[in-house]
């Protein structure tokens, strides 16, 4: 037998991955629809894409599950980008002074571990079921890879560029805005994938203390009516939405990449 | 006046707390628009002494002076071409040129003369959009060269700047130099280990020793040059094959190579 060294064309991989999503999902009939898993514990599947197209035109928990996913993303919007906003300007600027990270390092090594959704007593404390609330747990998940990445992307910056910028005169303000920010770019904007994820995944936790709208609410209130498909609609559209950011800014990173002929 | 000086410079380098002496009290002068090589074994220190000019680095004692003003930092008036040309690959060819440019105060219409001047200098008609990964690292090099002259620099420090290319495009990088030389003649350190190179570029060339670096010797090509008339051969083999081409590259050569043997022991 010899192995096949060719790589698979693009048709064979979709191919495969219907293979491995038709088995996904028969696997998850056979279990439901052969009662060995019982309907109360797991809807069929079946039942659940019933349950998203019901969901899709009549509401549930106040809205339908469009409404309710745009007002999660507004929240993880403003959650991520607030992140992006000081954390990628932080990073940068602890890559370019050492003084400022010997400062900032001790604070936030010690803040980085604790889970985003560690962080809900005090966001409903502090925000009540306010946009604060959720916007700061989105916050607190996607901030550290955004200064992390930044940082290492300035910190490692090819010195070449920073002497070359010297020799031609430039002052530290252009310097950093035209040669330190866009020489960490693909540092940057691999610290944005995965700050969007883990903002997008600290969602649910987020809007547990939500009272109006969003996906996360609208799963826990399946759950209180005991509505297990409403609680996989919910999981279902968290997943295409993450899925779809992360393929938005993979599009970008590889469209920079390309632009500096480093792919 | 003397452009670039050196003047009983030492240098020490500190590791693991001891103090290495990396250059050893170097003195050495580059005359105005002179054209001067530095060639020794590597680690010996020359590209030290280049970036103590360019103000990267300092002196332990001793001073760097260029145009009468003790260095203390890098700027424009002592322009840089790396060995790897450390362009900006996120700007054009256009942009990268401009960028020292437009720190000062030049007025658009002159800065776009400006750069067409060098772009046309260098021969990179046509290449004003594209990016540097898009060229060959010799037009890499020559948009480097473009971006250090169109400053109009007291000194030119060159860092090796043909190391990173193939042999062909060495030896056209160097004709072309040598043709700037004539048209737009500036003062050059100009670093290299290629010795045929040093002797074909340069007015005088100072051979260093191994580390600690000291000046060994200062050569004096330019009156030989004058004397043989190198000038009339256009191509680079053809002054490489006279006779005084050979003769001063092979002195050069057993300088350096007492160098490489004391230093293997």
């Amino acid at each position: 037998m010899t192995a096949d060294a060719r790589p698979p064309s693009a048709a064979q991989t979709v191919g495969l991955g219907a293979v491995g999503l038709a088995l996904f999902v028969g696997i998850w009939l056979a279990l439901t629809l052969s009662g060995i898993v019982p309907r109360q514990f797991l809807p069929t599947p079946i039942d659940v894409l019933t349950r998203t197209f019901e969901l899709l035109a009549h509401p549930f928990a106040g809205a339908t599950l469009p409404v309710h996913v745009l007002s999660s993303f507004e929240r993880y919007a403003y959650g991520f980008l607030l992140a992006a906003a000081i954390g990628v300007p932080l990073g940068l600027l602890m890559g370019r002074f050492s003084w400022l990270n010997d400062i900032v390092t001790p604070v936030f090594d010690g803040l980085r571990f604790i889970a985003p959704i560690a962080w809900v007593p005090f966001a409903a404390l502090w925000f009540g079921t306010g946009i604060g609330g959720p916007i700061m747990i989105i916050f607190s998940g996607a901030f550290p890879p955004c200064l992390i990445n930044a940082y290492r992307g300035a910190r490692f910056v090819d010195r070449n560029y920073i002497e070359a910028a010297q020799m031609l005169g430039t002052r530290n303000m252009r310097t950093i805005l035209e040669v330190l920010l866009p020489a960490s770019f693909p540092s940057i904007i691999a610290g944005l994938r995965v700050g969007a994820g883990i903002g997008w995944q600290s969602l649910v936790g987020a809007e547990l203390i939500v009272a109006s709208a969003g996906v996360g609410y609208m799963m826990v209130q399946g759950q209180s009516n005991i509505s297990t498909p409403t609680v996989v609609a919910g999981m279902i559209a968290i997943g295409i939405v993450g899925l779809l950011i992360d393929v938005l800014l993979r599009r970008l990173e590889t469209h920079v990449r390309r632009r500096r002929g480093l792919a | 006046m003397s452009a670039i000086v050196f003047e009983s410079v030492h240098r020490q380098f500190e590791r693991d707390g001891k103090s290495f002496p990396a250059l050893d009290n170097v003195t050495l002068t580059v005359a105005d628009k002179e054209f001067v090589a530095l060639v020794g074994p590597s680690g010996c220190g020359k590209t030290t002494c280049l970036r103590m000019a360019a103000g990267f680095e300092a002196p332990s004692s001793g001073r760097v002076l260029v145009g009468g003003v003790p260095v203390t930092g890098p700027g424009p008036d002592r322009a840089v071409v790396f060995q790897q040309f450390a362009l900006f690959p996120w700007k054009s060819v256009e942009d990268n040129i401009a960028f020292g440019l437009r720190n000062r105060k030049v007025p658009a219409d002159e800065r776009r003369e400006r750069i067409a001047g060098a772009i046309r200098l260098m021969g990179l008609e046509g290449y004003e959009t594209a990016f540097p990964h898009q060229l060959s690292g010799g037009m890499q090099q020559r948009v480097a060269i473009a971006r250090a002259y169109v400053l109009d620099p007291q000194a030119l420090l060159m860092d090796e700047p043909f190391g990173a290319l193939d042999a062909q495009t060495r030896v056209v990088m160097q004709e072309e130099l040598v043709r700037l030389a004539r048209v737009n003649p500036r003062t050059v350190l100009f670093i290299t280990h290629a010795v045929e190179e040093a002797v074909y570029l340069a007015d005088r060339v100072a051979i260093m020793t191994r580390r600690p670096g000291r000046i060994k010797e200062v050569i004096d090509v330019r009156s030989i040059r004058a004397a043989e008339a190198w000038d009339r051969h256009e191509r680079v083999e053809d002054v490489m094959d006279l006779e005084s081409f050979v003769h001063l590259r092979t002195h050069i050569w057993r300088s350096l190579r007492e160098e490489k043997v004391g230093g293997e022991r």
